[in-house]
């Protein structure tokens, strides 16, 4: 336990420094971008000069770029995200109207693509070379290099259009007044298709490095001592081969985490989810620096938390590395 | 109504039935109107202001044109292409010092307050003229508006300004908003900029970013036994092939505003129970024109323009590009337009061998790789059609020997880019024609504009002829007379080339075949569909 809170206390202090570098990057390559969000604003409008420089002035963009990044630093020390230019509205609340749909897409996805993955991956390095190994990494490396958006095409054609058995997107149904339980089923109908989606691309990651990890394990002497033990092939694979083929999968998972954010920002266009990642294209095409920066710090205290967990629990899982931490 | 339609199966029904489809506008699907039913169309944009007196755009107009209404709406058949919306009457003095509206009698707004004249002289003073984005050059000269009675407003203006200009900007610019509402605090602020109050046929219900906008019905609305639909649900559908799938799955009964791309529309017109339909946008023509950076020395060059003129095959555009959902161009103003358009104007045909020969004539011969000079070309990135057309463009000017080098950005990097940087030489750009040349067409030729001005003049032409041309049709009150000046306008543009017109185009939508009333006025999609009603 100890051990734990001095990984946190330690990484707490490091992913501070680790997000004011993420905020001055954003805000100096999305300024670095031609044309601010008055240019993107005027595509749909027109507009005189007058105008123009009205809007300029009552979006604080007349001023210089050191003036309105300072400015955004000090409201953050306040924990103040800033308000939208292109919503009209405090940041905070647009980002948590939508963060809730986004983590939804990627802790199903996740939870598929490391679950059914792992699982398939332990099936196929069971027996490493056999026809179900061979079938399963060529199912699963096909699957890798078919782009998202058009798995999730072909999905919505076959389950939406053809059969109609799921809905075509959204996260619920629009305007249907649903509650409670009836509302929790809605959703998870509206998140099959997307989180099959994204998750399947992920699955052979996983399924992959279940399955190389275990291949190496089984040439391990601690194998060939297990079996001349006389352990039972079952408890073999599970307790020995494949638990010590988990560990990397673990890192990958924080690792992923980062991505599958990335992953999610086609997915959720395609599946018209309004989710963070299609807020971040938007905030990019209107110019919306505070906007975009809020949506960057939220994802990447996300990804910090998760790598967080990770390293706690890779603390559990193998007493080796916890001892290494503790003695540097 | 049945709306000109392209489906197969009307197509094998044969001649006879598309004649009598056009000449009896009650052919076809007309069913009589049923009341009651959810309208659920898609929208691929999210407009962060829904005012339409302060953001006269097609965007907003698309969802709030059914909550606040206008002083008058554009008709096929009324008198000046003109229905009466808000306003009975219109009419202008000889002097072009007033013009007077005769309001509705009996008009409420959604939170049960009386619509009166006090409502247009507030909206017309105080954000038409100093905050809308096209009013603020409509209506530069507008002093006042008395308000003799609750039904009768005068606008009194302080320099002769013609009735043609504010009549045709009445469907686009004239959207009233409530006074007890507004007056209150700064109008930019104000809550009803995103939830709307008007007068229209619709109120505004809930908006879910990133999902949808619930408008429901307005019982107490003006127009008898109006509107026929009880809600309408625009669902937000950001990705480009969403609206198709959305239609066949019939999620979506009706994708506007070209949502269903092009290419899609022949597999989609075969679908049974969903209809093409190409009419109701005759009021939003889009013009596919290339600008041109003057400052260049080889553009500022009539021949060298004129070449290029000659060089794009017009009719090729509007068949691969446009996939024949366009017309090609002559001029600035689009043949479609009732009033003005003249074809009687210099014409470029097709020509490579006359373009080649023009260019050797200008000094600009080719050099031993081909080529007689290179320059940049930035195609507006806000439609498929114009990212096409620049690349259509590319190969057309490689057959003069002009090496066009792409530069793609998005919109927000080609607005800067274009009209605030001007580092361009030629720019493919869609600007809008809105029914009257002085609204936003002679300001893409006219000179002495500031930089920054988004599709307007930037490409530093000046022509002092055709400024004074300008200038004296913006004070002529005679209708035919100022008619006459823009067709002199058009003449003098097609001769000197300030940019090159090369198509006109507007939207399609599709539905579903229950839903009724479709493309009834020339700006269907952005009117008020108080009329508008499902079957079945």
């Amino acid at each position: 336990m100890i051990r734990a809170l001095m990984l946190l206390r330690r990484r707490v202090v490091g992913s501070v420094f680790v997000l004011l570098i993420v905020v001055i990057g954003t805000f100096v390559l999305l300024e670095a971008a031609p044309g601010d969000a008055v240019d993107a604003y005027i595509v749909s409008t027109g507009g005189d000069a007058g105008m123009i420089e009205l809007l300029r002035h009552r979006w604080g963009l007349d001023q210089s770029e050191l003036t309105r990044l300072a400015n955004y630093l000090w409201a953050l020390l306040h924990l103040d995200l800033g308000q939208s230019v292109t919503f009209a509205r405090p940041i905070r609340d647009v980002i948590l109207e939508r963060l809730p749909n986004t983590l939804l897409l990627m802790v199903s996805a996740t939870a598929l693509s490391f679950g059914l993955g792992s699982a398939l991956g332990i099936y196929a390095g069971a027996r490493p070379g056999s026809a179900r190994d061979r079938f399963l990494s060529i199912g699963s490396l096909a699957l890798y290099a078919v782009p998202g958006f058009w798995l999730g095409l072909v999905l919505i054609v076959i389950f939406a259009v053809d059969l109609r058995w799921l809905p075509i997107g959204g996260i619920e149904t629009l305007a249907s007044d649903k509650t409670g339980v009836d509302r929790a089923a809605d959703i998870a109908t509206h998140l099959i298709l997307p989180v099959a989606a994204l998750g399947f691309i992920y699955l052979a990651l996983y399924l992959r490095m279940m399955r190389a990890g275990m291949a190496e394990a089984w040439r391990q002497d601690f194998v060939l001592a297990a079996r001349a033990r006389g352990l039972s092939r079952r408890r073999l694979v599970l307790a020995h081969v494949a638990r010590n083929a988990l560990l990397p999968l673990i890192t990958m998972l924080g690792l992923q985490s980062a991505q599958m954010l990335g992953g999610s920002v086609v997915i959720e266009s395609v599946f018209s989810v309004p989710g963070l990642g299609r807020l971040a294209q938007e905030a990019v095409a209107s110019r919306d620096t505070p906007l975009l920066l809020g949506i960057i710090l939220t994802s990447a205290v996300l990804v910090v938390v998760i790598n967080l967990l990770v390293d706690i629990a890779y603390a559990f899982l193998d007493p080796r590395v916890g001892a290494g931490e503790a003695g540097a | 109504m049945s709306g000109f339609t392209i489906s197969r199966r009307k197509m094998l029904a044969g001649s006879a039935i598309l004649l009598a489809s056009t000449a009896m506008p009650n052919f076809g699907w007309a069913q009589t109107p049923k009341k009651g039913g959810r309208l659920v169309l898609a929208a691929d944009s999210e407009p962060r202001n829904l005012n339409p007196a302060i953001v006269a755009s097609n965007g907003v107009f698309f969802i709030s044109s059914k909550i606040v209404e206008t002083l008058a709406e554009a008709s096929f058949d009324g008198k000046d292409g003109l229905a009466p919306r808000l306003a009975l009457g219109w009419e202008g003095a000889a002097d072009g010092l007033s013009a007077t509206f005769k309001l509705r009698d009996g008009v409420r707004w959604h939170d049960g307050k009386p619509f009166t004249s006090a409502d247009v002289a507030f909206s017309a003073l105080q954000i038409w003229k100093p905050l809308q984005n096209l009013g603020r050059t409509v209506f530069k000269d507008l002093a006042s508006v008395e308000t003799p009675d609750d039904l009768t407003a005068v606008f009194r203006f302080a320099k002769p300004t013609p009735f043609q200009l504010i009549r045709n900007a009445l469907p686009a610019l004239s959207s009233v908003v409530p006074k007890h509402i507004y007056e209150v605090g700064k109008i930019e602020d104000n809550p009803a900029n995103t939830a709307p109050i008007g007068t229209g046929p619709f109120k505004f219900g809930e908006y879910k970013a990133g999902q949808y906008y619930r408008l429901t019905k307005n019982t107490d609305y003006w127009g008898k036994d109006e509107p026929y639909l009880d809600e309408i649900i625009y669902q937000v559908l950001p990705d480009r092939t969403s609206a198709a799938s959305a239609l066949e799955a019939e999620e979506i009964q009706l994708a506007a505003f070209s949502a269903v791309p092009l290419a899609d529309l022949d597999r989609i017109s075969r679908v049974p129970g969903l209809k093409v339909i190409t009419k109701g946008y005759e009021g939003l023509t889009y013009q596919l024109v290339v600008e041109i950076n003057h400052r260049r020395k080889e553009l500022a060059d009539l021949k060298v323009r004129r070449a290029i003129a000659h060089a794009i095959d017009k009719d090729f555009v509007v068949k691969t590009v446009f996939l024949g959902y366009a017309a090609t161009a002559t001029g600035p103003v689009p043949k479609n337009d009732p009033q003005f358009y003249t074809a009687d104007v210099p014409t470029y045909a097709f020509d490579v061998a006359k373009a080649n020969a023009l260019l050797d004539e200008a000094g600009y011969k080719k050099g031993a790789d081909g080529n007689r000079f290179s320059l940049r070309l930035l195609p507006a990135p806000y439609f498929n059609e114009t990212k096409q057309f620049g690349d259509y463009l590319r190969q057309a000017l490689a057959a003069i020997g002009i090496d066009a080098q792409l530069v793609n950005n998005d919109s927000a990097a080609h607005i800067k880019a274009v009209y605030t940087d001007h580092a361009f030489d030629l720019a493919v750009g869609p600007p809008v024609f809105r029914g009257d040349p002085a609204i936003s067409t002679t300001i893409l030729v006219q000179s002495g504009i500031p930089d920054g001005v988004p599709f307007s003049n930037q490409g530093g032409y000046k022509n002092d002829a055709l400024d004074a041309l300008i200038a004296k049709a913006s004070e002529t009150l005679d209708t035919s007379a100022r008619t006459d000046l823009y067709k002199e306008f058009q003449k003098e543009v097609a001769a000197d080339l300030p940019l090159i017109n090369v198509a006109e185009w507007s939207f399609i939508s599709v539905a579903r075949d229950t839903v009724g009333n479709i493309a009834n006025n020339p700006r269907w999609a952005v009117s008020n569909w108080a009329d508008t009603y499902l079957a079945g």
